[in-house]
């Protein structure tokens, strides 16, 4: 019963951490629209609803989102269908091609997308070369573009979903359909639509909350369109703190509505899980037209959504300066790449991040791992509140959580939790350790799911005590997820932008400010150069995560 | 009862009658369980099971599924604490002890085999945790792989084991660290049927030649059986019945316990005599009543279980119950008849496999033990 107590006490100090990290800065923001205590008043929210601004912000930024959904949905699953389905040449490159959005930074993505279909892009370029036009054939801003961006980056969490749920089927159903008389068509629609559809509702409203939080693609293409995120960011600039903690909390709610949405799918999920060891049909062969069009359209849709990389990759090599009108750029060389190892204030963002994301992840793999021991093993009564905290900062939009943390670490208050560390190193880690903790959480938390309690058993009957069947059994299982996770969050932690534009000082500049500092002085190649490393040390360390989990299997 | 388990049951059942001797003459209970309680929120799962286990006796806890009987062990191994009770062994009290200061070893339904560590790996754990010197270790190991008959395969990664070799080595693993108590959780329940029965004779020559005191879980109860000494009937949680094979299919104790033990069919009698040690039944259909032997109170209207070697088929007559074949099943050397008699009731029949045919008409008459009579069980 003394262990009992022991993890209850510890149950409950994990739980005063978490609540410190991610639900007393939000709460603070909450508060301080309304004045805090002691001057208390709503002159903020009253100037809020009275401003048509503000609503059309908040419209627009629910619009954006419902279309950005519709959107994704409408590529993502015929890509999803079509490559798991449909045998045709190259499947398997067209597959991982159209998965590499899942793995870039937003920012990456966006600036890729830029340089190939901005107005001064290659696709303008070559359209105003061939019809004689005297200026760019047209400007890539406004909500056309940002949407534009939003479906070519998100449609990969509706590709990825119906390609999970496609092999989670068990082929037997549609076989059962088929003898029962049921055309291709109407198996189809009357049986593997149906058993996909939470799969599909889940990556629905996962874009619609990665589309409420996006900032990267309203921020860089938005023009005179504004969204929440894009809102609050210039409500801060001119200076109105209050007004800005009134639109900081009108977002987080429509975000929390979002994730209570989102449970409430996620429940029901497990239905398409309903299978036995059954292999995934295999693809279809059909007959040669269908095939040379499956063909075309794959490759096609992987060129069209891969090309903006290449675009980048190529971009980082042109020297500033060297590429003015002509179609391609006419000098090529490795200046760039150079000057970001050999000029020590190009060199230091990427150590900032490198570090920052590292300690962030460290952290945040730490305290999962602690709410999972303690929540799955020590069946803590705290267990089901912590697992919740952790999984809280996901519905938080990354601007929302960046005014919180800047408000709440801005004044010395120790015995209230506040401590002043806006301008100190600390900030961009504590911010990215709190951004990372719903993945890490979920990683391990599935890692836990997966691993047979009756190892652990095995390892205390065979007489090892608690600390022991930790180090030894428990957490190299949980290797190939701790990998996963840790992989996962760094990678976000890496290539963040929303939270680091809104904390960053120049000191601990990371690498997307960098990007962006690099874009606004004209240094396109730079930008570039650094946006490759971005995508390039992300992949790198997903690869070496994927060659980890293998060891283990 | 050697036409349920064959004629390796039999022989096996002689050696076990040879060791429950041996262990009862040393009569004191090396592994005492007294009054085990386990409440989980909704249901009482244990409920005040007590059992004395001597020394080097193996005891299979057989009954249905939500018996309670996989609950039992893992309140012996410690994986839960009883909310009331004691579990002694060699005098010493472990009710609260940690599992690992148990010395308990267990092999479990799926085996739980490390799958990060190989053969030799998982069965040094339990040395490692017992602080065994490395160079004591491996030879410990060796020990426990040949015991086995998987020697030279410590380095073999546990996913390239077949079923049977990692049933054996999961085994090598819990003995390794010399236990005091051996426990196991349906420990064949994972192997195919054919494998099953050869597994079966290897793990209980092993244990015996050992000579550990084990508990084992199992739901079939022909596995119980051929393996255990003695066999704890549960149902619901509760304690129905403990002793021999032959004492739960010779003397039931209960109408549950009757039926859950080999074959019986139901008739439904009325008492009509009591005479010394013997109750005189009248079934529905029948001519003449039916002497069972039976001490104790009972009277009215009770239930009639009958062993199908404990009924003959005969030519009908007059004087005997008589119904018609409705089904005849080989088994080889005999064969089972379901007789449906007039009142609506069935009596499975053992007999030669030629002594009826189906839809014949045939005589029934009872001869010797197998005739157990209960009153009507309220569930």
């Amino acid at each position: 019963m003394k262990g009992r107590n022991r993890r209850e006490l510890l149950g409950l100090g994990l739980l005063l951490l978490l609540s410190w990290l991610v639900v007393y800065p939000l709460a603070i923001v909450l508060v301080e629209a309304v004045g805090g205590p002691g001057k208390w008043t709503l002159e903020a929210v009253r100037r809020f609803v009275g401003e048509g601004n503000e609503w059309r912000a908040l419209g627009a930024s629910l619009g954006l989102s419902v279309a950005s959904a519709v959107g994704a949905a409408l590529v993502g699953i015929p890509l999803g269908v079509l490559t798991t389905s449909i045998a045709f040449p190259g499947r398997r490159i067209v597959s991982t091609l159209l998965g590499l959005p899942a793995v870039l930074p937003p920012l990456v993505g966006v600036l890729a997308f830029l340089f190939l279909y901005g107005e001064t892009g290659f696709a303008a370029h070559l359209v105003q070369r061939l019809t004689g036009l005297d200026e760019a054939p047209w400007r890539l801003q406004g909500v056309g573009a940002v949407l534009l961006v939003h479906v070519a980056t998100m449609y990969v969490y509706f590709y990825l979903f119906t390609r999970a749920g496609l092999s989670g089927l068990d082929p037997s159903l549609a076989e059962a359909a088929a003898a029962l008389g049921a055309t291709r068509w109407q198996t189809f629609k009357r049986v593997t639509l149906p058993l996909l559809r939470p799969a599909l509702a889940g990556a629905g409203l996962l874009v619609f909350m990665t589309s409420l939080a996006s900032f990267s693609a309203p921020y860089i293409f938005g023009g005179g369109f504004r969204v929440m995120t894009t809102q609050i960011t210039a409500t801060k600039l001119n200076g109105d703190d209050r007004l800005a903690m009134v639109e900081t909390a009108a977002l987080l709610i429509v975000a929390l509505i979002g994730l209570l949405l989102l449970r409430a799918t996620e429940g029901k999920a497990d239905a398409t899980g309903a299978r036995k060891g059954v292999g995934p049909a295999p693809a279809r062969v059909v007959r040669p037209m269908a095939r040379l069009g499956a063909t075309v359209l794959g490759w096609v849709a992987a060129l069209v959504l891969a090309l903006p990389l290449a675009t980048l990759i190529l971009v980082s090599f042109v020297p500033r300066g060297t590429w003015t009108m002509e179609p391609l750029p006419p000098v090529y060389s490795l200046v760039n790449y150079r000057t970001m190892l050999n000029e020590p204030s190009r060199l230091a963002p990427i150590l900032t991040s490198l570090w920052m994301a590292g300690v962030a992840t460290a952290g945040a793999l730490l305290l999962a791992i602690a709410v999972a021991v303690l929540s799955r093993r020590g069946r803590v009564r705290s267990g089901a509140l912590l697992e919740g905290l952790m999984a809280l900062p996901w519905a938080v939009p990354g601007t929302v959580f960046a005014i919180a943390l800047a408000t709440t670490m801005s004044i010395h208050a120790p015995w209230v939790g506040r401590f002043v560390l806006v301008g100190t190193i600390w900030i961009l880690p504590l911010a990215y350790l709190v951004r990372n903790l719903p993945i890490a959480g979920r990683a391990v938390l599935t890692g836990f799911r997966q691993l047979d309690p009756s190892l652990e058993e095995a390892g205390a009957s065979l007489g090892a005590g608690r600390g022991r069947i930790l180090r030894r059994i428990t957490l190299p299982l949980l290797r190939p997820a701790l990998a996963a996770g840790a992989s996962l969050a760094f990678v976000t932690a890496f290539g963040d932008f929303v939270t680091s534009i809104m904390l960053y000082t120049y000191d601990t500049r990371p690498i997307s400010i960098e990007v962006l500092s690099s874009l606004r002085q004209a240094d396109v190649g730079q930008a570039a150069a650094f946006g490759v490393v971005l995508m390039a040390l992300s992949a790198a360390v997903f690869f070496l995560a994927g060659e980890g989990q293998g060891t283990t299997g | 009862m050697d036409g349920l388990l064959g004629p390796a049951g039999a022989q096996y059942r002689e050696e076990g009658r040879r060791a429950v001797t041996a262990v009862a003459a040393a009569a004191t209970a090396y592994l005492r369980i007294a009054g085990l309680t386990k409440r989980f929120t909704a249901h009482l799962a244990v409920d005040g099971v007590s059992l004395d286990i001597p020394r080097g006796d193996i005891l299979a806890l057989l009954g249905p599924s939500g018996s309670g009987k996989t609950t039992t062990l893992r309140l012996l191994a410690g994986f839960e604490t009883p909310d009331s009770g004691r579990i002694e062994v060699d005098g010493e009290e472990v009710t609260r002890t940690p599992v690992a200061g148990r010395r308990f070893g267990m092999v479990f339904q799926h085996y739980a085999l490390f799958p990060h560590l190989d053969v030799g790996g998982n069965v040094a754990f339990g040395l490692e945790s017992l602080g065994v010197p490395a160079a004591e270790r491996a030879s410990r190991v060796a020990a426990a792989l040949e015991m086995v008959e998987l020697s030279g395969l410590e380095r073999r990664a546990v996913s390239a084991l077949s079923g049977g070799q990692q049933q054996r080595v999961a085994l090598a693993r819990a003995l390794a660290p010399a236990p005091r108590v051996l426990l196991l959780d349906e420990p064949l329940s994972n192997l195919d049927p054919a494998l099953r029965e050869r597994t079966r004779r290897e793990l209980r020559s092993l244990i015996r030649r050992i000579g550990i005191t084990t508990i084992l879980v199992t739901h079939e109860q022909e596995e119980a059986f051929d393996l255990a000494d003695h066999v704890a009937l549960l149902r619901s949680g509760r304690l129905m019945q403990v002793g021999t094979p032959e004492e739960l299919y010779q003397t039931p104790a209960s109408s549950f316990v009757a039926r859950f033990i080999g074959r019986a069919s139901v008739v439904p009698v009325q008492v009509v005599a009591h005479l010394e040690s013997v109750a005189r039944v009248q079934l529905l259909s029948a001519p003449a009543p039916w002497d069972v032997p039976h001490s104790g109170p009972l009277s009215g209207p009770c239930e009639l279980y009958t062993r199908p070697e404990a009924l003959s088929l005969v030519e009908p007559n007059e004087q005997v119950l008589t119904g018609v074949v409705h089904e005849r099943r080989f088994l080889g050397a005999r064969a089972l008849f379901l007789v449906a008699l007039s009142s609506g009731a069935t009596l499975e029949v053992e007999s030669a496999p030629l002594a009826a045919g189906i839809g014949d008409r045939v005589g029934v008459v009872p001869h010797g033990a197998g005739l157990h009579l209960f009153a009507p069980d309220p569930a």
